[in-house]
């Protein structure tokens, strides 16, 4: 009997600091605020824009990121730390850290499935969005635009494991990022399939895609579909790692 | 006006490197003229037109990476980046090999020579002067693009003198005003490490200055004014700690390139050695490195700096800004031994009064009370969850605000784009998965931050000076080293 309380004395021992370090505040009792040693304390800079769940932020251009698909996430901080996307705070942002990291920070954000919040699309004209609706689901091949969604999938919830949701996202958002790609502002690993398809969209096309991808009503539960569930139409340096 | 009292200041020394600079520049200047007539005159030109505005910003000093437009733009280093070496099997040859990579990491050649997704050590980052823009070099041992040629004697003129293999004087952007002192056995093992590398052909990008800046012979007059050539030379009346500390402080580590102010030039001077300095272009503020009373690292001990050096953070404060890039991929990888004799000799760091207040505007007194109390209301609400009510933050995590040297220099310019930037704390062998702070540029007013500034500067045991909005104003634009 004494021998087996030893043993789970010496067990909770052993077990105890590990214990701590998890699931205590650091320091509890001198601080007001206390602080945990998590992963979530450690990203609070990431959450003061894109919300604590990677929601997004209330206004248009800080765009959702919880449940895109990791590598594409891990694509775009590696993006902004080696200067292929401009933006200055996010390139000052993740500037110190390691490719681990990042890694780690796109898991965690990957794998947060918060509600959509209210886009607040603006009012297009019915053709406006028909057109919008065309480009999406079928492109032009006359322009040769391929359709979104047959990269994105056809939900346009995104591909495992580099391509992004396109739906649940500001009007802003997509349209500033075309036309980053348009200015050379925003650039993925080559090639880059993004900025050919870009580059072939005018003005009226930007707006039109932009308006029907944000007044779509986009599902808290859809997650992104499974690598090799699409044939994209152009080879992007985005999907391979 | 700075301009004016430096320029006093240098009085004859000045006149003599000046009128050798006009000279240099107006002989180089018809050679050119004669053989390119038509070119040469369109395109200075075009310089005239841009050359002003620039001269008037401030020293020549270089900023890192970032200014300039487009994808795959060069920026610094990231920190994963190791550089490709040869195998070498003679343990000698190898011993020497070693010592020169540590002497690398000592003097960070690969913070500036290495860029974000390139090879390491193969250069093409832009250092962005009021005068141009200069690319590092290729410091890979390849023939045609990097020092393949380069004799160790070649190196040896390079670090000591500032001339390369052509005879040509450098720009002090590469700071051999420290290295100088470098010994010649270092030298020598840095060569050996260098030649180590993997040769990785980049062909040097061409340098971005308009003339009259892209004269080198125009160089002979700062040299004449501001570079003293020569080794290190022990104080016999110091301990050897003492001594490897200061030979590292004022040679390799180059601290004195940020950390003692630049004059109007460019040049520093020897009396206001470490003695804090604004960094131009780059608008941060290195502090003034004396631990004595008033010194930018008042209060500080030998354990407190090796701390910071090696691991980023320490009980006083943690590193940020340029100063971060230094500890990532330099001092970090520095002994403990070494670290340790950095901070004996700035420890003896004789009382300096820190000069450098940079263009501050301070709020009208009878606003001050009502800052402070604004500022409590956001410290509390938005500042607290971290540095904590009483102001000390969480050891080894947030660092303490209360006493904090960086909160309570003279020039407010670090806390004011500390709160506009936030970031994360350094990466370090010690820290690899470092906590962060938010950035508070888009979600308070410039009168909110200076605020929540003037409130730290004057809470707990802190007394500086307050902030005013207009001076969070002139920095808010500046968007990050």
């Amino acid at each position: 009997m004494n021998t087996l309380l030893r043993q789970i004395t010496r067990q909770i021992g052993r077990m105890l600091p590990v214990a701590c370090l998890f699931v205590l505040p650091v320091h509890a009792a001198d601080l007001s605020h206390p602080v945990t040693n998590t992963l979530k304390q450690r990203v609070e800079s990431c959450a003061m824009c894109h919300g604590e769940q990677g929601q997004g932020g209330a206004n248009g251009f800080y765009p959702r990121i919880g449940g895109k698909p990791a590598e594409y996430l891990y694509h775009q901080l590696l993006n902004f730390r080696d200067g292929r996307r401009e933006y200055a705070p996010m390139e000052y942002m993740v500037r110190p850290l390691s490719d681990k990291y990042l890694h780690e920070i796109a898991e965690y954000f990957a794998n947060k499935h918060p509600d959509f919040p209210d886009t607040h699309p603006p009012k297009l004209s019915d053709k406006a969005m028909a057109r919008g609706k065309q480009l999406v689901s079928e492109g032009d091949p006359s322009k040769g635009i391929p359709a979104c969604s047959s990269c994105h999938g056809k939900q346009l919830h995104g591909v495992e494991p580099g391509i992004p949701g396109l739906v649940g996202l500001p009007y802003e958002y997509i349209s500033a990022q075309i036309g980053a790609w348009q200015t050379d502002t925003r650039a993925a690993n080559k090639p880059d399939c993004m900025a050919k398809v870009a580059a072939k969209l005018s003005p009226a096309d930007i707006s039109a895609v932009s308006g029907w991808l944000a007044s779509q009503t986009a599902d808290a539960s859809a997650r992104p579909a499974p690598a090799g569930s699409v044939h994209t139409p152009m080879t992007c340096g985005s999907q391979e790692n | 006006m700075a301009m004016y009292a430096n320029l006093r200041r240098y009085g004859s020394r000045l006149a003599v490197g000046l009128a050798v600079a006009l000279v240099g520049t107006g002989v180089t200047w018809m050679v050119v003229a004669a053989e390119h007539p038509v070119t040469a005159a369109s395109d200075t030109g075009a310089a005239a037109a841009k050359t002003p505005a620039a001269l008037g910003d401030g020293p020549m000093w270089p900023a890192p990476a970032g200014s300039s437009q487009g994808p795959d733009r060069p920026t610094r280093l990231g920190p994963s980046a190791e550089p490709e070496q040869i195998k070498i099997t003679d343990p000698k040859q190898l011993a020497k090999v070693k010592r020169g990579e540590y002497l690398m990491r000592a003097g960070d050649c690969i913070a500036c020579h290495s860029v974000a997704g390139g090879k390491p050590l193969s250069g093409g980052l832009p250092m962005v002067t009021p005068f141009g823009t200069i690319y590092t070099p290729n410091i890979t041992p390849d023939d045609e693009t990097g020092i393949g040629k380069w004799t160790e004697k070649d190196l040896w003129n390079a670090i000591h003198n500032g001339i390369n293999r052509h005879g040509e004087y450098l720009y002090p952007a590469f700071p051999f005003t420290s290295y100088t002192k470098v010994s010649k056995e270092d030298v020598s093992d840095i060569y050996a490490y260098l030649r180590s590398v993997k040769p990785v052909k980049r062909k040097n990008t061409p340098l971005g200055m308009a003339f009259p800046f892209n004269q080198r012979e125009a160089l002979l007059g700062w040299r004449m004014m501001f570079f003293d050539k020569g080794e290190f030379k022990p104080n016999p009346k110091k301990s050897k700690e003492w001594n490897r500390g200061a030979y590292l402080v004022e040679g390799l580590g180059h601290c004195g390139e940020c950390h003692t102010q630049r004059n109007a030039l460019g040049g520093t001077e020897k009396d206001e050695a470490l003695a804090g300095g604004m960094i131009p272009i780059q608008n941060w503020y290195a502090p003034n490195l004396s631990t004595a009373p008033h010194g930018g690292l008042e209060g500080w001990t030998e354990k407190d700096i090796v701390d910071l050096l090696k691991t980023g953070r320490s009980s006083k404060g943690t590193v940020y800004g340029p100063m971060a890039e230094v500890v990532q991929d330099s001092m970090q990888y520095m002994t403990d031994a070494d670290l340790k004799a950095i901070a004996v000799y700035l420890k003896s760091l004789p009382p300096q009064p820190t000069k450098e207040r940079g263009a501050v505007v301070e709020p009208p007194e009878a606003l001050v009370d009502e800052m402070v109390h604004h500022g409590k209301d956001i410290y509390e609400h938005k500042c607290a969850r971290c540095h904590q009510s009483n102001g000390n933050g969480v050891e080894h995590i947030y660092p303490p605000l209360n006493g904090n040297a960086s909160v309570l220099a003279p020039n407010p310019v670090n806390p004011i784009r500390i709160v506009l930037l936030g970031g994360f704390e350094v990466t370090t062998q010690t820290y690899p998965r470092p906590f962060s702070m938010p950035p508070f540029a888009q979600d308070l007013s410039d009168k909110d931050v200076a605020s929540v500034v003037t409130y730290i500067r004057q809470a707990w045991s802190n007394k500086a000076s307050p902030v005013s909005p207009q001076t969070v104003r002139k920095y808010r634009s500046n968007d990050g080293p």
